[in-house]
């Protein structure tokens, strides 16, 4: 397992043609990464320093700055307890300390049935829902410790429609279709002014308008 | 429609009777697809910009004195004048890596109206002959990121976006791109690192900024959403228009995020400049009051890097610069309430705690600094501090943040306000913004500190999440 699979190698082409040099698609690409397989292989980061013209090492160095990537094994669903001030002022902890007895790991472990990863986080931006968490980064928001039950169970149970296996972020991709795009723009390649500014130029008359009007 | 409540499908936002100029789609369930949004004149301020030349939408914007939403609060108008003329391609980043804490907003605005934003992006791309924009989202959000690709592919299939835009000659993509869980990334040359495909670690500033070398090498602009998201309203409305809500130097709306001890947490579009603290604390339309039966000890006025105001500050209004000569700012919109149930030295260490989690590393005053602060100020709540502690919390942050740190005035020990911004020994300002939760909270309760410290003993203080449920 690791490398790209042909579905992946076909998306990460894509990925990389929308940007002007193809470094900048090294997050995306750890993400399709950890979709893939649920966190990122060292092979996977040899084949994106492939595909991207980097190393190995870069792609480990730019990858290990970011919190999302994980580099081991982590459960099929990660649930990020947010404790930051909004939610510890509403119970955040509580509801952190009362997910780490009820799963029986503390924040960052992982249970030994594979099934579930406890983080305790940042500020995830849902600060008037607090206390909130996220699971495989979907949001439940004013949670109770029976909230927390219940979610544990459903997971458990296949009943959480939402929520994808772990490494899976948005479920439509952007896609331009053939014909349809400007075209990248490399900072190499383009050194003229872009033809629209061409219009300061021109003294405005009442019925020159390009638009649909 | 509904007044005064919230929006079952925009968790936190509540419709209330301001004028709405980024949440006015947010009332539709359905608000985020191509559909809802024709049917309420999206695309109808990108075909106004296109009736005009770039220059005249430039002027609109600058005229109109949209402020920037992220935290600085800089003109957009005169941000986007500073690239240097003839240096192509000129390139737009979006930034949508909101992560202070208590900020709430751009995430609703993504996952609610991506259409207004990707207008919005638009109408930058035309004023300023940008030749390519990447909508940079959090990496948390997965929802927000679905939503602007479904919205992108549905603009693209219509022609709003990509080659020759509405039968134009203007064209321009827009690359939808993510995060991976950085908040060092909300920074704009960070966030510039990291479209790079590098570690997430600012660029050294000045003398460059991104204006003049942004991504690859080339004139960027650095917007964020909530500031794009004003656009299409803008160009429909015009900037006269713009300036009749809000105050003279704040024109416009803006949303703000009310989280902690309030009867009604929420996103609320308010006026900016006009409403004050008070209003929006204890209105009717706004958050109704301080949880019943307590009563304020003290909130952040802007994110968790802003000083601390108390109860003194609450008739300020939401001005930039009133806020800032009262000793902190407005930032991101993200305003955290605490009662006084609340444990001042466990709140700061809270945010500290983040500040040193979240250091890149690059500066040293920051990486040490941040994290000794934590340390010094975790013994101290665990009652294991020593005398020295809170002299020494102060000298490292003075490393951090040389001289007066901003503070709100405190008539009880006669203290003045010092104005914001603070000085910093760093590239950015995440260092310096670890300093406000404890130069704020040493000022004003000393004496919690001295409890913990001589007594080895917490004050009491009510469990929080105990009382909720009672």
């Amino acid at each position: 397992m690791a490398r790209f699979d042909d579905t992946n190698l076909a998306i990460a082409n894509e990925i990389i043609s929308r940007y002007p040099r193809p470094k900048s698609a090294l997050i995306p690409l750890l993400h399709l990464a950890q979709e893939q397989d649920g966190w990122v292989t060292d092979d996977a980061m040899r084949h994106i320093a492939e595909l991207t013209g980097t190393t190995p090492a870069e792609v480990k160095g730019t990858g290990s700055f970011y919190e999302m990537f994980k580099f081991h094994p982590v459960g099929k669903y990660v649930v990020n307890v947010c404790t930051n001030l909004s939610c510890q002022l509403l119970g955040g902890e509580e509801l952190l300390e009362h997910a780490e007895a009820t799963l029986g790991v503390k924040a960052g472990g992982t249970t030994a049935d594979g099934m579930f990863t406890i983080e305790d986080v940042e500020c995830v931006a849902a600060c008037t829902e607090a206390p909130c968490l996220q699971v495989n980064y979907r949001y439940r928001l004013r949670v109770t410790n029976d909230d927390f039950d219940s979610l544990i169970d459903d997971l458990r149970h296949g009943r959480a429609d939402d929520v994808p296996e772990h490494g899976t972020l948005g479920l439509i991709r952007q896609s331009i279709p053939a014909g349809a795009g400007a075209g990248i723009v490399a900072p190499e390649e383009a050194r003229e002014a872009p033809v629209w500014l061409a219009r300061n130029d021109v003294p405005k008359s009442a019925d020159d308008e390009g638009g649909e009007g | 429609m509904p007044t005064h409540a919230y929006v079952p499908h925009a968790p936190g936002y509540v419709d209330n009777d301001g004028p709405k100029i980024v949440t006015s789609r947010f009332p539709h369930e359905d608000s985020f697809t191509l559909a809802r949004a024709e049917a309420t004149g999206a695309y109808d301020g990108l075909r106004a910009a296109l009736d005009r030349t770039p220059a005249e939408v430039h002027g609109e914007v600058r005229e109109a004195t949209v402020l920037g939403r992220g935290g600085a609060g800089f003109p957009a108008g005169v941000k986007w004048g500073f690239m240097p003329p003839g240096k192509f391609p000129y390139y737009l980043v979006v930034n949508g890596d909101e992560s202070e804490p208590g900020t709430y907003k751009d995430r609703l605005l993504m996952e609610r109206d991506p259409h207004q934003l990707i207008e919005g992006c638009l109408i930058a791309c035309y004023a300023l002959g940008l030749a390519q924009c990447f909508l940079y989202v959090r990496g948390e959000m997965a929802l927000a990121q679905e939503r602007i690709a479904e919205a992108l592919n549905d603009a693209y299939a219509k022609g709003y976006v990509g080659k020759n835009i509405l039968g134009t000659e203007f064209s321009v993509d827009i690359t939808l791109t993510w995060g991976a869980g950085a908040y060092i990334v909300g920074e704009e040359t960070a966030l510039i690192e990291s479209l790079e495909g590098n570690r997430g670690m600012p660029r050294l500033k000045p003398p460059y900024f991104p204006a003049a070398i942004g991504l690859y090498g080339q004139p960027t602009i650095v917007n964020n959403v909530e500031t794009l998201a004003n656009l299409p309203w803008l160009m429909n409305n015009g900037a006269a228009q713009y300036k009749t809500y809000g105050s003279e130097a704040s024109p416009g709306t803006r949303l703000v995020a009310v989280s902690g001890h309030v009867q009604r947490p929420g996103v609320y579009e308010i006026e900016q400049g006009v409403t004050t603290f008070r209003d929006l604390f204890y209105g009717d339309n706004f958050c109704q009051g301080i949880r019943e039966g307590h009563e304020l000890k003290m909130f952040v006025p802007g994110g968790g890097s802003a000083p601390w105001f108390f109860p003194e500050q609450v008739d300020l209004p939401l001005e930039a610069k009133d806020v800032g000569a009262a000793g902190s700012m407005l930032g991101s919109g993200a305003i955290i309430v605490m009662d006084e149930t609340t444990d001042a030295v466990k709140a700061a260490l809270r945010l500290v705690r983040f500040y040193a989690r979240e250091s890149c590393g690059k500066c040293t005053p920051c990486r040490e600094g941040t994290t000794w602060e934590e340390r010094v100020l975790q013994r101290i709540y665990d009652g294991e501090g020593r005398p020295s502690d809170i002299d020494m919390l102060l000298d490292i942050a003075d490393n951090i943040s040389p001289g007066p740190y901003p503070n709100a005035a405190d008539p009880a020990q006669g203290l003045d306000a010092i104005p914001f911004p603070p000085k910093q020994t760093t590239i950015c300002p995440l260092g310096p913004s670890s300093v406000a939760p404890i130069a704020s909270t040493i000022r004003r309760f000393r004496h919690e500190y001295e409890a913990k410290i001589t007594k080895r003993d917490t004050i009491p203080v009510m469990s929080v999440a105990m009382e909720g449920e009672a």
